[in-house]
């Protein structure tokens, strides 16, 4: 074993592949955080949208879900990369084709959680709300929104850790993320097992940590559970 | 068929290529991989996950760290960089014998197996550790206050309650593993993804070939969570199973 590797191509590693520094673009982080990000607004569209009385938004959304959520990733991400540059007639980088497709393939499984955090709230909140005469924009914003989101946080962060090691199937395509980056150096200095070994560390230090921050957030959240003082 | 309108693009649809040859039987030989793949890891993975979550409720601690470790590391990092892991870091550590052993009987299957059944394995013993525990010890306590043996508490009153509390997220998380096969093709192992990609190399056909893959894979999951449905249905308990959202994938 040469560890030695590891230390010669760190910078490239973490710049380039985890950040996204560089002459490549991409980068775990730059693809995961504005993926979580808007997939998030398409995951509350989409979870409104499937509880919504009219028929015609609740089964295009309903539709689109279980679409999403019955496909392999990889799969989305092969659509993508052969629609989006034929539907813009010009060439699109990898990266802008990585995002959308983590967008709105996530923002169906955020949708879910959306879904389970307004169904959490309880119904007396929304009579109460329509008493005082709040329309529905109003009543969702002011009143159901604000307590479904701090139900579902700890189930969002969970969502997230997906999210950030799904990024790895950009690689597939070709974006220059963490595991592309190892690939492409494990291809020039011939030691692989160094190399994975090293981002699958990487990996696990961003999604641990992620992990207990999420078990930490449930417990503070649920009052039930909240340590006496 | 000659397709021109939608946004001004002209397509030519050509679906013949699905099943003129050569390539007519790429998609049905891909499924078939996917399932042996799916078949092989979901046994070995479900073994893990039994094992796994037995050993982490044991009363010896060195045991259930190691048992704890291993669930939240390998759970933890991607696993298509687990799938290179195996295929490409780790079998340089083993004897030259079964290195060409592997290389002779198909490597990139057996490492795709191995692959996905540790990380999946890691998965399976969480939703078992969690089907579990979600037991009240008081069950075991009314079984054995009639009369029941400990043996019969757990044949009559446990397991049939463990087995309904565990077969929907036992679904979710096995269609999980189904979906994550398709990682297999990075590693080259030939399965529904693979076949998709080649046929769409090979016929410059990628609309006909990402359509047909879609539609078996989407046919596959839906099929099994509606039959799954059914069963959760005839076997539940009135007032005692509140069915588990599917979040995570």
């Amino acid at each position: 074993m040469d560890w030695a590797v590891i230390v010669s191509n760190a910078k490239f590693l973490i710049l380039q592949g985890l950040i996204g520094i560089g002459q490549f673009g991409g980068g775990t982080l730059r693809l995961a955080v504005p993926a979580i990000l808007l997939g998030f607004v398409v995951g509350i569209i989409l979870g409104l949208g499937r509880l919504a009385q009219r028929r015609w938004v609740h089964y295009p959304a309903a539709i689109y879900i279980e679409f999403m959520r019955g496909i392999p990733l990889v799969m989305v991400i092969f659509w993508f990369w052969f629609l989006v540059p034929v539907v813009l007639r010009r060439p699109v980088p990898e990266y802008w084709i990585a995002l959308a497709a983590f967008v709105m393939f996530e923002g169906a499984y955020i949708g879910e959680i959306i879904r389970a955090g307004i169904q959490s709230v309880s119904r007396g909140q929304v009579d109460a709300a329509t008493a005082l005469g709040l329309n529905y924009i109003q009543m969702m914003w002011h009143v159901i929104l604000p307590q479904a989101v701090r139900n579902i946080i700890p189930s969002l962060v969970t969502q997230f850790i997906v999210l950030f090691k799904d990024t790895s199937l950009a690689s597939i395509i070709g974006m220059m993320d963490l595991t592309k980056a190892a690939q492409t150096v494990s291809q020039r200095e011939l030691r692989p097992f160094e190399m994975y070994l090293f981002i699958a560390v990487v990996y696990w230090i961003f999604t641990y940590s992620m992990s207990r921050f999420s078990q930490w957030l449930e417990v503070r959240m649920s009052p039930e559970k909240k340590p006496a003082l | 068929m000659f397709f021109y309108g939608f946004l001004g693009i002209s397509y030519d649809f050509r679906w013949s290529v699905l099943w003129t040859p050569p390539h007519d039987s790429w998609l049905i030989d891909g499924l078939l991989t996917t399932l042996r793949v799916s078949a092989a890891s979901w046994i070995v993975a479900v073994l893990i996950g039994i094992l796994v979550g037995a050993l982490r409720t044991v009363p010896f601690r060195p045991l259930r760290i190691a048992a704890t470790a291993y669930v939240e590391f390998f759970r933890n990092v991607p696993l298509l960089v687990w799938l290179f892991f195996w295929y490409f870091g780790a079998p340089e550590f083993l004897p030259e014998s079964i290195r060409e052993w592997l290389i002779h009987h198909g490597a990139e299957f057996v490492c795709a197996v191995a692959g996905i059944s540790i990380y999946h394995g890691a998965r399976m013993s969480e939703v078992i550790r969690a089907g579990i525990q979600s037991i009240p010890k008081t069950q075991l306590e009314a079984g054995l206050s009639t009369g029941l043996s400990v043996f019969q508490t757990y044949r009559l009153v446990i397991i049939p309650i463990a087995l309904r509390l565990i077969v929907p997220p036992l679904t979710n998380e096995s269609l999980n593993l189904l979906k994550n096969t398709s990682l297999a093709m990075t590693i080259g192992v030939a399965e529904l993804t693979f076949a998709t990609r080649q046929i769409e190399t090979y016929t410059a056909k990628a609309f006909e070939a990402f359509t047909a893959g879609t539609l078996i894979y989407l046919a596959l999951c839906l099929g099994i969570a509606y039959v799954m449905n059914r069963v959760e249905r005839k076997f539940a308990i009135p007032g005692l199973i509140v069915r588990a959202g599917r979040a995570e994938h």
